[in-house]
């Protein structure tokens, strides 16, 4: 059976919104759960420490956990924590960029790479094995024909490396040094005031007709509309797919998740998608098409 | 520090060389180069004829293979770096590591340059291209701000090149999927950002409409000049407001940071656009060969002229110049 993952928080929450989220997500059917952040270096609501707390709590309570770095490492304090995250042997690392790849492979730690790693071809999956990969997540803006070649190509290497597939939530799709939270609200970047908390699940972008295209969070820039691949769960599994990422969110993840199980275990037809905050959905991606797109299966 | 200039076709290859580039970098006429362009790029005959050409005359050119191909892609991409090391080119522009560790264990003495599409924004990411596939350079993505760029350079193992002059990318190159999400192309997985073929333009009732794939992406009133539009750069509602929320349509311009790059040890300066005339080339190799020859003249003493500024301020989006993210208040 297909593991599930929940991805790392991409949105700035307070300190206690992400203890009560992951003393809720203990609880629920998912295998893997990420920590970290994975976006902003100035989201500092919990410390290493804090993290790697938690990080233990959870694998008690029987959770697979994998330490998440930042995307976009910048500067020597970027630099620091990554060392931080890599300087331990209880915890795979999830690496987001080739830093960190560095850094675990010379700290000789096991690591997954995020679907921010531009992994496209058999090659490089060929090049990062050597390096200690894992398990590696899918680049967003690929899909399954692509995909099953990966997997088709890693059997005929011999290479067993579990792929990952980022499948609902609202997908990742930029990173920038400039932050455009802040520039909404007048204010310079080192001087944010730490607005992204007042908008848990990232700030509406819309074209002047209204159509929702993007989700601004920070320094990243997200999709508008909500990835949703519950229907292709019985594809993904027939694909060869390890993991399937769900991307958390503040409200109504309990529901996603427990559907998500279901379908996984057959219980349930892999029908309608689930509606949570007003998103339209969108399976692009997936299909080989702009990524915004819903194509009807 | 070396002047290194795009060429989208012969005459402009030549035209860069002819003003003063010390090198010029070219691609090839499909998807393996992140300007895809109709009507744009190099022939294996053109190319050979354009190297020859920079050859004779002392200056190198260097082969942009700087997309990431998927499986189906393999083999062409892979060609791709056969035909540029066929044609002697200088050094090949990598950014996809399966491509990197092709060409590194293929053709280990021609010099491989990690393309800023490669994203690398540290010293460690330069170390992993450098242990890995013994990149001899990389070109740095334009979201650093110039202490960043300080940082990165005291520590890094191999020659760096940055940005000079051009569009600005925003986001940080190699790992962005708007264009993607759009329209089913991006600069990785095709060689294209915003793609003309999804572009539309309308007259309406209420301006000058640009459209990328339907999505309304700019208005424009009357006297209002209207650009490509490029997605990030269009004006979208946020909260109740209709503003440039990601982006100004600016060029870079960092003429005025060359004696700090200069004593970085920075080894060259990169002007960003293939897509771009031979006169806008002339122009611009012209006035940056000018600037580099007089910082090396006048050590300590380096001004820029306001004739350099005019003329470059004359060939940038909208007329307007920014420092980007090198000026650290940018936001």
């Amino acid at each position: 059976m297909m593991k599930l993952s929940l991805g790392p928080i991409l949105w700035f929450w307070s300190k206690q919104a992400v203890f009560d989220f992951y003393a809720k997500a203990a609880e629920w059917p998912v295998d893997t759960i990420y920590l970290g952040e994975a976006v902003c270096s100035r989201r500092r609501e919990l410390k290493p420490d804090d993290w790697f707390d938690l990080a233990r709590d959870l694998k008690a309570c029987g959770k697979e956990v994998v330490i998440s770095t930042q995307t976009l490492i910048e500067s020597e304090a970027d630099l620091r924590r990554l060392r931080r995250i890599c300087d331990q042997n209880e915890f795979l690392v999830e690496a987001n960029d080739q830093s960190a790849v560095q850094v675990a492979s010379r700290h000789h730690i096991p690591f997954i790479t995020g679907p921010s790693m531009n992994i496209y071809n058999v090659a490089t999956l060929k090049v990062l094995a050597k390096q200690g990969l894992k398990g590696w997540n899918l680049p967003v803006e690929l899909g399954k024909e692509t995909l099953e070649q990966l997997i088709t190509g890693l059997k005929q290497e011999g290479l067993d490396l579990p792929a990952e597939v980022f499948s609902w939530g609202f997908l990742p799709l930029a990173w920038s040094s400039r932050c455009f939270t802040a520039r909404h609200y007048n204010l310079p970047k080192d001087n944010c005031e730490f607005r992204c908390l007042q908008h848990p699940d990232g700030m509406e972008l819309r074209s002047r007709e209204s159509q929702e295209l993007f989700r601004l969070n920070g320094i990243s820039t997200l999709s508008g509309s909500r990835y949703d691949l519950m229907r292709e769960l019985p594809e993904m599994e027939r694909l060869g797919v390890s993991t399937v990422r769900l991307s958390p969110e503040h409200q109504g993840m309990e529901e996603v998740v427990q559907r998500f199980d279901q379908v996984r275990r057959g219980e349930v037809p892999a029908t309608d998608p689930l509606q949570l905050v007003e998103a339209p959905p969108c399976n692009g991606y997936w299909y080989g098409k702009p990524g915004m797109d819903l194509v009807a299966s | 520090m070396e002047l290194v200039c795009p060429a989208g076709s012969l005459p402009a290859l030549k035209t860069a060389v002819d003003n003063g580039a010390d090198a010029v970098y070219i691609g090839f006429r499909d998807s393996t180069n992140a300007r895809q362009f109709a009507g744009l790029n190099f022939n294996d005959k053109r190319a050979a004829e354009g190297i020859d050409y920079a050859h004779s005359r002392g200056r190198r050119v260097f082969c942009a293979i700087n997309t990431y191909p998927q499986p189906d892609g393999w083999e062409q991409w892979k060609a791709a770096v056969d035909r540029a090391a066929g044609l002697g080119v200088d050094a090949i522009i990598l950014a996809d590591m399966g491509l990197l560790d092709y060409a590194a264990s293929r053709y280990p003495d021609i010099p491989r340059h990690l393309s800023v599409q490669g994203s690398a924004t540290s010293y460690e990411a330069l170390s992993f291209y450098k242990d890995n596939f013994d990149i001899r350079r990389a070109v740095l993505p334009r979201v650093l701000s110039l202490d960043q760029v300080r940082g990165v350079a005291k520590h890094s193992p191999v020659e760096l090149e940055v940005f000079a002059f051009g569009s600005l990318c925003i986001m940080a190159e190699g790992r962005c999927y708007l264009s993607s999400y759009l329209t089913d192309e991006s600069p990785n997985t095709r060689g294209a950002c915003s793609p003309a073929k999804a572009v539309r333009w309308q007259e309406t009732p209420q301006g000058l409409e640009s459209r990328l794939n339907d999505v309304l992406i700019d208005r424009y009133g009357q006297g209002e000049s209207a650009g490509y539009p490029t997605l990030c750069k269009g004006r979208f509602e946020v909260e109740g407001s209709v503003y440039h929320a990601i982006e100004e349509p600016v060029s870079l311009n960092t003429l005025d940071l060359l004696p700090e790059l200069q004593e970085l040890g920075i080894s060259a300066v990169k002007i960003e656009g293939r897509q771009r005339s031979p006169a806008y080339i002339a122009d611009v190799a012209r006035t940056w060969r000018q600037a580099l020859d007089n910082l090396d003249r006048t050590p300590g003493m380096f001004t820029v002229e306001n004739d350099w500024r005019n003329t470059l301020s004359g060939l940038s989006e909208g007329g307007l110049t920014t420092l980007g993210a090198y000026h650290r208040k940018w936001k």
